[in-house]
């Protein structure tokens, strides 16, 4: 039983942790709000006088902004198709029995340790590059045209150079789970005359939801607000063919210096990212009681 | 382990499962392969940069002698460090208290806490660019520091929390029953029980504040920029370049992907805040 002065002291000892998380919450957060209201330019200094809906207004009616959007839901879309997808399949192969099995898994978990500018620029020049890449080399010896990448398929591509930085993360997440998986359920289903299909589909499926949806929703938090990648590939471009919603409103905050416009974009990716966070923490909050 | 395998099952499992590897590290073990060649041969064909040209560490040397590389890999080094070591003196104590006094609010609080990460970072950007501005703490180690370590910190809290819960609680009453203070339980039971978890948090909390590339590209200019930074300005480069790419990327990823290997397991716990286990 804990006593009234360990019950004060562990008050004391949370007390640092909740401020700092408290501050750095709810100073930004509601300047954020605050300045979304204002006119508020960094290049014209003066008076920032408070014009209600007016940078909303401004921000969603930006054709950049609906191109963002859609830009931003096939980014958040097809790496989750490809990584939830892949990884089952991956983390299903790395569940049979096999030689090497440490070192397999080590190769196939190192992209998610690489920093995404690296990750970036190496796909761009290495691989996609139409002229010295490697994937130019193959189609220059194989007599075929070269792609490329950036200007004929950015957004694609992007998209691959992502899915490749975390699939690794849903393969370990999944391979986890798949683990945990009672070997015996499955043993009996076999004798019991199940194909492996059907095993798949009826024991170890259900077994994978939950992983499967928390695999989603984080990956979903993250990739919403991808950035270094598009930074140092395409810049957004060509057009605005890259450009998701973080982009977008970092070029209106960070490089047009709009604050005002900026903080309202900012504040639409908050209630974008919530709506997935609800989600999530509902799932998570499940697990702690259990 | 009831189930038999046949020898050629099991080859074949491991011949796919060991081209899918080798073809998700293939990007890695190319730039290292081409961190060896001279600028001239990393542009040309992949069979005659592997068999037909020779090998050399000058793009490591041209690397290391650009006067800027070295305050890179320190700002990225101090920045991770200081982030994860501040981060953890903060959030030993929090932890501690939630997992070994459990109050009617430590599940709210907990869930408060994560619902901080779920902050997209995008959404603060301008508020915390002119606070640093007017602190005049942009493009310094300081504000990378703070920053990272709090973006950081609801996962440190989170990790440690599930370390210690799983810390048996009669053992810290035995010692309390012995007469230990607070301060002797904390450093004499506690922490040597911990160890393993707040090794395995550390870890992680270091590869996630190394590779951050949000705050660390928008933060900082020339100063206090960290690798990530770094890395970013080849991507407007004039001239040849591929092979000194490739060294700067594998120095700037190696520890990292070092540290990686050994984390596997706590990456899923770390990452999924206890949802996979």
């Amino acid at each position: 039983m804990a006593t009234k002065a360990s019950r004060s002291a562990a008050r004391l000892m949370i007390s640092p942790a909740v401020v700092l998380l408290l501050g750095w919450m709810l100073v930004p957060l509601s300047l954020t709000i605050y300045f979304s209201f204002l006119r508020y330019n960094l290049i014209t200094p003066g008076a920032n006088p408070f014009v209600g809906w007016e940078n909303y207004y401004w921000f969603l009616t930006d054709p950049s902004f609906k191109a963002a959007m859609v830009n931003t839901l096939l980014l958040v879309g097809g790496v989750l198709l490809i990584t939830v997808v892949g990884g089952i399949l991956f983390a299903l192969l790395l569940d049979q029995p096999m030689w090497g099995q440490g070192i397999i898994r080590i190769m196939a978990i190192a992209p998610f340790f690489v920093m995404p500018t690296v990750s970036g620029l190496v796909w761009k020049n290495m691989f996609m590059n139409p002229v010295n890449g490697i994937f130019g080399h193959i189609a220059q010896g194989l007599g075929v045209p070269p792609i490329d990448f950036f200007s004929q398929i950015p957004l694609l591509s992007i998209i691959l150079i992502v899915s490749w930085q975390w699939l690794p993360f849903a393969t370990l997440i999944l391979l986890t789970a798949l683990q945990s998986l009672d070997q015996e359920q499955l043993e009996a289903a076999e004798m019991d005359g199940a194909r492996s299909l059907s095993r798949f589909y009826y024991i170890m499926l259900p077994h994978l939801a939950r992983a499967i949806t928390v695999v989603i929703l984080i990956q979903t938090i993250f990739l919403l607000s991808i950035f270094a990648e598009i930074l140092v590939t395409t810049n957004g471009g060509p057009g605005v063919s890259t450009t998701n919603l973080t982009y977008l409103i970092y070029v209106s905050s960070l490089l047009q210096f709009d604050v005002g416009i900026g903080s309202a974009g900012g504040v639409i990716a908050i209630i974008l990212a919530n709506i997935v966070a609800i989600f999530l923490m509902r799932m998570i909050g499940k697990n702690l009681d259990a | 382990m009831a189930r038999s395998v046949t020898t050629s099952r099991k080859s074949f499992n491991t011949i796919v499962a060991g081209v899918l590897g080798l073809l998700m590290f293939f990007p890695v073990l190319w730039i290292v392969i081409l961190s060896f060649k001279s600028e001239g041969d990393a542009i040309r064909g992949p069979l005659e940069i592997l068999f037909g040209s020779g090998w050399t560490t000058e793009s490591y040397a041209a690397v290391q002698a650009r006067s800027d590389y070295f305050k890179h890999f320190s700002n990225s080094l101090i920045i991770s460090l200081g982030s994860t070591f501040l981060g953890l003196l903060i959030a030993i104590p929090a932890a501690w208290s939630m997992a070994f006094v459990p109050a009617r609010r430590t599940k709210d609080v907990l869930m408060w806490m994560l619902s901080t990460k779920m902050l997209p970072p995008v959404g603060v950007l301008v508020p915390i660019y002119l606070i640093f501005r007017d602190l005049g703490i942009l493009d310094t180690r300081t504000g990378l520091v703070i920053v990272l370590m709090l973006i950081n910190l609801p996962i440190i809290v989170w990790m440690l929390y599930t370390y210690f819960r799983e810390i048996p609680g009669e053992i810290l009453e035995a010692a309390r029953m012995d007469g230990a203070t607070l301060r002797e339980e904390v450093i004499h039971v506690l922490l040597p029980m911990a160890v393993p978890g707040m090794a395995s948090t550390v870890l992680l909390n270091i590869i996630l504040a190394w590779n951050e590339a949000f705050w660390t590209l928008n933060l900082t200019a020339a100063k206090a920029a960290p690798l990530t930074a770094f890395i970013a300005s080849y991507s407007s480069p004039e001239g040849l370049f591929y092979a000194k790419l490739s060294a700067a990327s594998v120095m700037a990823i190696a520890p990292i992907l070092i540290m990686g290997w050994f984390s596997q397991k706590q990456l899923v716990r770390g990452l999924t805040f206890g949802a996979v286990k």
